[in-house]
């Protein structure tokens, strides 16, 4: 109790004198960045995932081939979940014009969940409007392209199964009718209480129910894990991340950068306080040799500091805590205009998040200095050069390295990002560390030939060699983290761009028969739209792997298990398309005779195949094998038609397909779906815009919420350099005074302390932009998978902004040294 | 004529319940080549009186003249320059340069000055001092009695007009702090320079030509 006192005590005292502010200040900003990054993330991760959603129609849903068991109702209804429930299935329809076969959809009042419709009409601004829900029960929504097939318009009467209904839109955009990637016939969209009236339901009707819910994610969440234990055979749950690849890996990789951020911020601010903490301790040495002298036992020195240190911690922590939780909902709130549905309020993770963080932080670096501490000796109150100078132990930053190392795995939430950041950041510590200590032994050495100021300067680095290393280490890793986070931010904002050309494909055709091949290009010829690459498609059910028999219950994935259970796409080319990359194996020669299939490498690690493995298919009860001789990446973000299986020609070209194309239709031309439609009447043509749309907003906002994360990452290491330059400030402030006292000039001060910062930044900038580079690069290739091309103007503008933001922060950092009068300065330092 | 001349130094500081006033209406002139010792107890103000004397702090009122140049009508700047040009400086606490080694602690007035070969008239009096051996040490290679040594080398380097030294035994054992101020008083003779002296010794104080005695701030005599 009474070491608690003494330290409250003491506590205060150290507040008003000053020393404590840099410490609770780097804490201040490591907790405040870390939660603003975390709450901030969190909500526009949930913010996204929603937006993503409107592709579902709702946050997530259960697909079956029969009607949904009630208990998943019930388990939506107990987690206070919107819901809403479609049941799409082919029928005839006919009008006046003919009769067609459509993809019937009946929808509940409350569909869509997420996202709206859009339906055309001629007087609004681009020939469509928004409108939420679906069509009222006596009235039917039609896909455009039925129009076109039997001429059915507004107020005309649609006959489907028993039912009349008046069609009362024409739809242009459906949100989630991208997910019926395949789906063949026009949508007819009817509502749920019609439904009965059609009498197209039937024992044994080919019909598929789905199940939408919507609201909080954790609600959403706890839905998933209550229903999925007791998904029954033909049912299955589906978000949107399992269904998009496009948006997913948009996502994913959103999702990263926001990681790699925050875990930068976290390296940046954990730097700041081992630096604070450092210079704290530093300046207690003298009062423990004084306690220790007046019979302070180690135990009391221990308590005495740690104590204080606890307090703070709580202090550091909750005011950072606070201040990220207001910083976040002022940046929600500016960002919130861009995006279309609202962000969900944050959970309470990230101010825990950020409090532990703050503490491992402060504990781990305070702890080495603090038992350092206790042993200091009681003959230092007499002979002041006892222990005074305090070199970088590593021993001492071991322990607050090894909470670092456990905070950037736990931040990283992701085992190999979170071993990459850490690999990362040791590597580039050795280097710095080295290199360093290399080059203040060059400049020191080459100082000679400096001219007076400039000399002192550089002869300063030398002698303070371990505190200028520690001040080049952290300004390196801070100037590096943010050149990095610059580079890879830069990389994937361009590539989101790229991957999303104007004249990206935003059509499918589907279903083009191999004797219309000819006329099909023809028709395209004549219209003057770029003559697309027509893909074969031939359906087929993979049923061995090797010889070993391919069962659904085998695999407990769920997509696996899908993927065995159906038949699904295979094509065959002669050559590899310019968006797929072999990443094992070897592509097979023009013209191979020898029959053989290349692999999409994700399926093939959920099914479990090997490049050697045999592959047995069945083709409409024909069955064949071939061996895999090459595994593929595919850029699923190239929207154009691509296959898990593929095979030489060879192979398959003997069995029916029908043929894919995808290609680019600008505006306003619907006439050319109409015609194709017309001329082609078994041709399907799906519209991707809405899901390009969607997934080029999604990227929008990933974008802008990077740019913000990022700005904060720069903070952070804005707060190292300005613990890095007060770290050693106390020096400086005593050398001013005796140079002011021998004649100096301000000049002559201002270029001193010029050189020494000048040497400083450009040594840290030399190394950062060294370690950005290649950091960039293994980091944009192995964990965003982003192709990683070299910049050279970004590693030179951040070595000279790093060097002259150095000198610049230094000489204002201790300005205190040039401006005050010198007695006043030598009275408060000795 | 008067070297060094004082008119109603005060120096006061605020504190949150009173004024302290901590040398009050100093008024005083020292002549060119005299020795002169400020007297007093501790914190009768003396050390601040030298700080204003020299310029190195600025007063609450009053003005001080070093060879006839105003010192506080100068800039921070100003004073500096004059200080380089003029002044020597001698510390209880030495307050070397930890970062530089002994030569390069002497050589520094005479670098800021911009004065020619540095290195070779600061290793003369450096050899002065009989220090001509340890050149290359840091100061926390060297004990006391030699860093007050190199303060004092450095201090002559300039060939100043005028001496502050400021209890330059103070930190020192007596043997070591005598031959210090044998050191100090041999240099002040051989070059002519004005030491103004500040110290509670009255021992030492005697061996000045003129006293100046100062309690709670004020001058109370001068003999």
């Amino acid at each position: 109790m009474k070491r608690i006192q003494i330290a409250m005590k003491m506590l205060r005292r150290n507040w008003s004198a000053g020393e404590l502010r840099v410490l609770l200040a780097a804490l201040f900003i490591a907790v405040a960045s870390v939660t603003t990054v975390g709450f901030f993330a969190d909500r526009v991760q949930a913010a996204l995932d929603r937006q993503a959603n409107e592709l579902l129609g709702g946050d997530l849903m259960v697909i079956a081939d029969h009607p949904i068991p009630p208990y998943i109702p019930e388990a939506a209804k107990g987690e206070r979940l919107a819901i809403a429930e479609t049941l799409t299935f082919p029928s005839m329809v006919s009008a006046e014009g003919g009769v067609n076969l459509a993809e019937i959809k009946s929808v509940s009042d409350s569909w869509p969940l997420r996202g709206r419709l859009r339906l055309a009409d001629a007087s609004a601004p681009q020939g469509e409007r928004e409108v939420a829900g679906g069509p009222k029960p006596g009235t039917t929504w039609v896909g455009l392209p039925l129009t076109a097939r039997i001429g059915v318009k507004v107020g005309d009467t649609l006959q489907v199964g028993k039912a009349s209904l008046v069609v009362a839109a024409i739809i242009a955009r459906e949100p989630d009718s991208v997910l019926d990637y395949f789906g063949i016939a026009p949508r007819v969209l009817i509502n749920a209480a019609d439904l009965p009236a059609t009498q197209l339901i039937q024992v044994g009707s080919r019909v598929t129910h789905r199940f939408l819910v919507g609201g909080e994610t954790k609600a959403i969440e706890r839905f998933r894990e209550a229903v999925k234990p007791r998904i029954a055979r033909g049912e299955r749950i589906e978000g949107v991340r399992d269904s998009r690849g496009e948006v997913r890996s948009a996502l994913e990789r959103a999702q990263r950068f926001l990681g790699l951020a925050a875990l930068l911020s976290v390296v940046l601010a954990s730097v700041a306080v081992a630096l604070a903490a450092r210079r704290f301790s530093q300046r207690q040495i003298d009062a423990a040799a004084m306690m220790r002298c007046f019979g302070a036992t180690q135990a009391d020195l221990f308590a005495i500091h740690a104590w204080q240190f606890v307090v703070l911690g709580i202090a550091g922590c909750l005011l950072g805590s606070a201040a990220g939780f207001g910083a976040q909902a002022a940046m929600a709130q500016w960002l919130s205009s861009f995006f279309t549905v609202t962000l969900p309020l944050p959970g309470p993770l990230p101010a825990l998040r950020g409090a532990v963080i703050g503490f491992v932080l402060l504990l781990g670096f305070t702890l080495p200095p603090l038992l350092r501490l206790r042993n200091v000796s009681t003959l230092r109150v007499l002979r002041r050069d006892l222990g005074a100078a305090e070199p970088l132990s590593l021993a001492a930053f071991v322990l607050g390295l090894a909470a670092l190392s456990a905070l950037i795995v736990w931040q990283a939430g992701d085992v190999r990002l979170g071993s990459y950041a850490l690999a990362g950041f040791f590597a580039a510590l050795v280097v710095c560390a080295v290199a360093g200590y290399a080059l203040i032994r060059l400049v020191a050495r080459a100082r000679g030939a400096a001219p007076g100021p400039w000399r002192y300067g550089l002869a300063n680095l030398r002698r303070r060699t371990w505190g200028s290393l520690v001040q080049i280490m952290a300004l390196g890793l801070g100037i590096m983290a943010m050149l990095m986070l610059t580079l890879v931010r830069t990389e994937l904002i361009t590539k989101w761009q790229e991957s999303m050309p104007p004249d990206m494909p935003n059509r499918f055709a589907i279903n083009i028969q191999t004797d219309q091949l000819r006329d099909v290009k023809a028709y395209f010829d004549a219209i003057r739209l770029e003559n697309p690459d027509l893909y074969p498609m031939v359906r087929g059910r993979l049923t061995a792997i090797s010889g070993k028999p391919v069962k659904g219950e085998n695999y407990s994935d769920e997509r696996a298990k899908r993927l065995a259970e159906r038949e699904f796409n295979l094509s065959w080319s002669d050559e590899l398309k310019a968006d797929n990359k072999i990443v094992a194996g070897e592509f097979w020669k023009h013209g191979a005779a020898e029959p053989q299939f290349s692999v999409e490498e994700g399926i093939a690690k959920t099914l479990g195949i090997n490049v050697g493995d045999t592959l047995a298919y069945d083709i409409a009860g024909t069955t064949f094998s071939a061996k895999v001789t090459s595994l593929r990446k595919v850029d699923w973000d190239s929207f154009k038609p691509n296959f898990f299986v593929i095979s030489n020609p060879a192979l398959l070209r003997s069995y029916p397909a029908s043929w894919i194309t995808s290609f680019h239709l600008g505006p306003g031309r619907e006439d050319v779906i109409a015609g194709l439609v017309k001329r082609f009447p078994n041709v399907s043509v799906i519209d991707l815009t809405a899901l390009m749309q969607q997934f080029q907003r999604i990227t929008d906002q990933v974008s802008r919420a990077v740019e913000v994360v990022f700005l904060f990452a720069i903070a952070a290491g804005l707060v190292v350099l300005f613990a890095a330059i007060t770290s050693t400030q106390d020096e400086r402030v005593f050398e001013g005074a005796i140079l002011r006292t021998l004649g100096a000039s301000r000049r002559q001060m201002m270029t001193l302390q010029l050189a020494e910062f000048l040497a400083i930044g450009l040594l840290a900038g030399t190394i950062a932009a060294a370690g950005a580079v290649a950091l960039a690069m293994v980091l944009s290739d192995k964990v965003l998978g982003v192709p990683y091309e070299f910049h050279w103007r970004l590693p030179v503008i951040g070595l000279v902004v790093g060097g002259l933001g150095v000198a610049l922060a230094g000489l204002i950092g201790t300005r205190r040294a040039v401006s005050s009068p010198p007695l006043q300065t030598l009275r408060a330092v000795t | 004529m008067s070297i060094v001349r004082a008119e109603g130094l005060t120096k006061q500081v605020e504190t949150p319940d009173h004024v302290l006033v901590i040398v009050r209406d100093a008024t005083f002139e020292v002549r060119e080549g005299e020795a002169v010792a400020i007297l007093g107890a501790s914190g009768s103000g003396k050390s601040t009186l030298l700080g204003l004397l020299a310029g190195l702090d600025v007063p609450s009122r009053g003005r001080a003249w070093i060879d006839g140049a105003d010192l506080f009508a100068l800039s921070e700047d100003g004073r500096a320059q004059l200080r380089g040009r003029m002044v020597g400086f001698v510390f209880q606490s030495f307050q070397l340069l930890p970062a530089l080694t002994a030569l390069e602690n002497v050589m520094l007035p005479l670098e800021l000055a911009g004065g020619a070969d540095a290195a070779a008239r600061a290793r003369r009096v450096l050899e002065r001092v009989g220090l001509g051996e340890r050149l290359g040490h840091y100061p926390r290679q060297l004990s006391g009695g030699e860093q007050q040594r190199v303060a004092v080398a450095r201090a002559f380097v300039t060939e100043p007009k005028v001496l502050f030294a400021d209890e330059p035994t103070g930190n020192l054992d007596s043997a070591t702090g005598e031959q210090v101020i044998e050191l100090l008083f041999e240099m002040n003779r051989e070059h002519g320079t004005t030491l103004v002296l500040v110290t509670h010794d009255p021992e030492l104080a005697k061996r000045c030509g003129r006293r100046i005695h100062i309690a709670a701030g004020e001058i109370t005599g001068v003999d």
